[in-house]
C-alpha cells in the first residue's frame, strides 16, 4: 500500500489545531524532543517501511533537499 | 595463583635462522592472538603444523575482547574434540555465563532484557572472559598438538608473493631470517604489519568520540548483568558500560567526548573518580588495565591477496558495542580453516578460497552495519539524532515497541552465508525452518545423551531426520558410494529428538541436511538423491558453481 497522500482526516482544521496546542507551552528544544517522539509513535503505529520511506521522501523534497542516493 | 599476564613468552632462535636459503613451511601464521592461535589449533585438528609468529613476549595487556558468543564457543568445542581436548569447556567453566541486561536513561532503569537463550543448546548465549585468559587457553593446548610452532618476539618486516609462494622476511632480537610458505594467515590485529607491507588500504570511519575503558578489581555483590547507561548523572550527556569478568574483575567503559585530553584521562586518579561517582565513594578496588579509544570501522577491500589470507582485526575493524570484532575474527578462522585444508589436500581448487574472501567480507559488512548503527545510537551526530534518540529512550520506560530501538549494542550471532556460490539447493518450503537454510550455522539440539553439534564437524555430513527411522537406513544405503566425500549422521533414536526434528523442519517430513567441516548447512532436501548430495558436494568445496 503507498502513502495515502488524499485527504484522511474527517476534521482538518481540529486535528491541526490539536497538533499546534500539544506544543503550547514548550521551548523550541522540547518541541524538537515531542516530535521526534511522535514520528517514532506513528512510524511503529504505521509498521510499513515502504510508506513510511515514501513519507521521509516526501517531506525530504517539500524541504528542497530530497535524500540523497545512498549505497 | 600466578597472574598469567606476568607471564614472559621467550625468544627461542629456530633452526631455521641458521638455514642459508629460506626454510618451507606450509602455513605460516601472523599475529598469536585469538584469531591466529583458533586458526592454528583449527589447522593441527586437521593434523596441519603450522608456525606462528608474534612481535609480543606476552598476552594480551588487558582484558580487551571481553564477550564470547555462543558460536565462538561451539568453534572452540569443535576445534578441541578434533584435538582430543574440551576447550570449549574450559572457557565456560573460567568465564562468567551471562544473558540478562539493565539499560538505563538518566536515572531510571528503562527495561531489562534477556538474550533468552532457548532450551536445548549445550552452550549459553554468552560468556565474559578477558582475552588473556582465552589466549592463554589457546596456548596452552597448541603446546599438547604438538604441531605448533609459536615463535615469540618475532615479526614480520616484509613480505614478497612469489611463484613458489609467500616469501617473508622475519625480524628477530638476533638478526632477521626468511621462511617461504605455501599460505599465510595474516591475523595481525588492527594495525596488522603485513596490511602495511602489502600496501592495502584500510577504508572506512573513524569516529570522533574517545571512550575509557578500564578493568577494576572489586568484591561487590551484583548480578551477573550487562548493565548500560545512556546520559547518567555520573557521566552527564554520555554513555556508560558495567560488565562483569572472571576473577572480580569488572568492565568499565565511559564515553568521554571528541574533546577530551588523551594523557589527562587515563591518569588513574581521574579515572578513580569516574569509578567512584559510578559505584560509590566507599568504593574499594584496584585498576587491572586503562586504555582510551575511538571507535573505528574499516575493512579491507578483500580478504585474499593471492596466497596470504586476512583475518580478524587485520581485515576488519570495528566498534565494540556488540561482542562482534573478536567473535568475528573466530568465525573468520573458522571458515577459512576447512577450505585451506581441502586446498592442501588436493581435493579443492584454490578458487575455494574466494569463496572465504567472499563470505567473510558479506559477515564483516553485516558486523560493521550493526556496530556502526549501534554507535550512531550510542553517540549521536547531529541534534535531530539525539532527540530520536532520546525520543526512543524515554518512551521505552513505557512503550514496549520503543524498546527494541534502544541500541547499545546489537550482540553477535553466528554469520548466515545468504547467496554464497557455496550454498547447494534448498528443498525446503517458502519460510520452512529459515533458521537452518543453507548458509546458516548448524542449530545445536540435544540427541541422546549428548549434543548434535558434537557429531558434526570432522569434514562434511549429511544427516537424515525423520519421524520414520526406517528410512534412515535407506538414506545411508543410498549414499553408501559417497561415503569417501560426506560421513552419515544417524539421527538419534531416544524420545528427545523432537527438539532436533522441530528445530530442522523435519517433524512433518522428513529432510536430509548436508553440514560443511565448519557445520554451516550447505544444501537440504526433502528427498534423497545421491546426485543431488554429490552436486552440492562439488558446489561446497568450489569445483563446481
Amino acid at each position: 500500500m503507498p502513502l495515502n497522500r488524499d485527504p484522511n482526516i474527517k476534521d482538518p482544521d481540529q486535528l491541526y489545531a490539536a497538533i499546534i496546542d500539544a506544543h503550547e507551552g514548550l521551548t523550541d528544544s522540547e518541541s524538537v524532543a515531542l516530535n521526534a517522539r511522535l514520528v517514532l509513535l506513528l512510524a511503529n503505529h504505521i509498521g510499513d517501511e515502504a510508506v513510511l520511506r515514501e513519507a521521509l521522501e516526501t517531506a525530504r523534497r517539500s524541504i528542497g533537499k530530497p535524500i540523497a542516493e545512498s549505497a | 595463583m600466578t597472574d598469567i599476564r606476568q607471564i614472559s613468552f621467550p625468544f627461542r632462535r629456530s633452526a631455521d635462522q641458521d638455514r642459508p636459503e629460506p626454510a618451507h613451511h606450509p602455513t605460516v601464521i601472523v599475529g598469536a592472538g585469538p584469531v591466529g592461535l583458533v586458526a592454528a589449533l583449527d589447522l593441527a585438528s586437521k593434523g596441519r603444523a603450522s608456525v606462528v609468529i608474534d612481535r609480543r613476549s606476552n598476552l594480551s595487556d588487558g582484558s580487551r575482547a571481553i564477550c564470547w558468543a555462543k558460536r565462538s564457543l561451539e568453534i572452540m568445542d569443535r576445534v578441541g574434540r578434533d584435538l582430543g581436548l574440551e576447550l570449549g569447556q574450559a572457557l565456560v567453566d573460567k568465564g562468567v555465563t551471562w544473558r540478562k541486561g539493565k539499560v538505563f536513561f538518566d536515572t531510571r532503569e528503562i527495561y531489562d532484557f534477556d538474550l533468552l537463550p532457548e532450551e536445548g543448546h549445550r552452550r549459553p548465549a554468552f560468556i565474559n572472559l578477558q582475552q588473556y585468559y582465552f589466549e592463554h587457553c589457546c596456548i596452552e593446548a597448541a603446546a599438547k598438538t604438538g604441531l605448533i610452532d609459536i615463535r615469540w618476539q618475532e615479526e614480520v618486516e616484509g613480505i614478497e608473493q612469489t611463484g613458489d609462494g609467500p616469501l617473508v622476511t622475519i625480524a628477530t632480537p638476533e638478526g632477521s631470517y626468511r621462511i617461504i610458505a605455501d599460505w599465510v594467515i595474516a591475523a595481525d590485529g588492527a594495525r596488522s604489519a603485513l596490511r602495511r607491507l602489502m600496501g592495502l588500504g584500510f577504508e572506512g570511519r573513524v569516529f570522533d568520540d574517545q571512550f575509557l575503558i578500564c578493568d577494576i578489581k572489586m568484591k561487590m555483590e551484583r548480578p551477573i548483568e550487562r548493565w548500560f547507561w545512556f546520559d547518567p548523572p555520573f557521566n552527564r550527556g554520555r554513555s556508560a558500560l558495567l560488565h562483569r569478568q572472571a576473577d572480580d574483575v569488572w568492565r568499565l567503559d565511559f564515553q568521554v567526548g571528541a574533546e577530551a585530553d588523551r594523557d589527562e584521562e587515563v591518569k588513574p586518579e581521574n579515572v578513580a573518580r569516574r569509578v567512584r561517582a559510578m559505584l560509590g565513594d566507599d568504593l574499594d578496588f584496584a585498576f587491572e588495565w586503562i586504555s582510551l579509544y575511538r571507535f573505528q570501522s574499516r575493512r579491507l577491500e578483500r580478504f585474499r591477496h593471492g596466497r596470504v589470507l586476512f583475518a580478524g582485526d587485520a581485515a576488519h575493524q570495528m566498534s565494540p558495542f556488540g561482542a562482534r570484532g573478536g567473535n568475528s575474527g573466530i568465525q573468520d578462522a573458522d571458515n577459512l580453516v576447512w577450505k585451506l585444508d581441502l586446498v592442501l589436500r588436493g581435493e579443492a581448487p584454490e578458487r575455494l578460497l574466494d569463496s572465504y574472501d567472499w563470505e567473510r567480507r558479506a559477515a564483516a559488512d553485516e558486523n560493521l552495519l550493526n556496530t556502526t548503527r549501534s554507535t550512531d545510537f550510542i553517540a549521536p551526530k547531529s541534534a535531530a539524532s539525539r532527540a530520536f534518540r532520546d525520543g526512543a529512550l524515554a518512551l521505552a520506560a513505557t512503550e514496549p515497541f520503543a524498546r527494541r530501538l534502544v541500541n547499545s549494542g546489537r550482540l553477535s550471532v553466528a554469520a548466515c552465508y545468504d547467496g554464497s556460490t557455496l550454498n547447494g539447493a534448498d528443498g525446503f518450503g517458502e519460510g520452512e525452518a529459515s533458521a537452518a537454510r543453507p548458509g546458516a550455522a548448524a542449530l545445536d539440539a540435544p540427541v541422546g545423551n549428548g549434543w548434535l553439534l558434537e557429531e558434526l564437524g570432522r569434514g562434511f555430513a549429511a544427516l537424515w531426520l525423520g519421524q520414520d527411522g526406517s528410512l534412515a537406513a535407506q538414506c545411508r544405503d543410498m549414499l553408501a558410494g559417497l561415503s569417501s566425500r560426506v560421513r552419515f549422521v544417524n539421527q538419534p533414536t531416544d524420545v528427545s529428538r523432537e527438539t532436533l526434528l522441530s528445530r530442522y523442519g523435519a517433524l512433518a517430513q522428513p529432510a536430509l541436511y548436508l553440514f560443511r567441516p565448519d557445520q554451516h548447512i550447505a544444501a537440504r532436501w526433502r528427498e534423497v538423491s545421491p546426485a543431488n548430495v554429490e552436486a552440492a558436494l562439488d558446489r561446497a568445496t568450489g569445483k563446481a558453481s
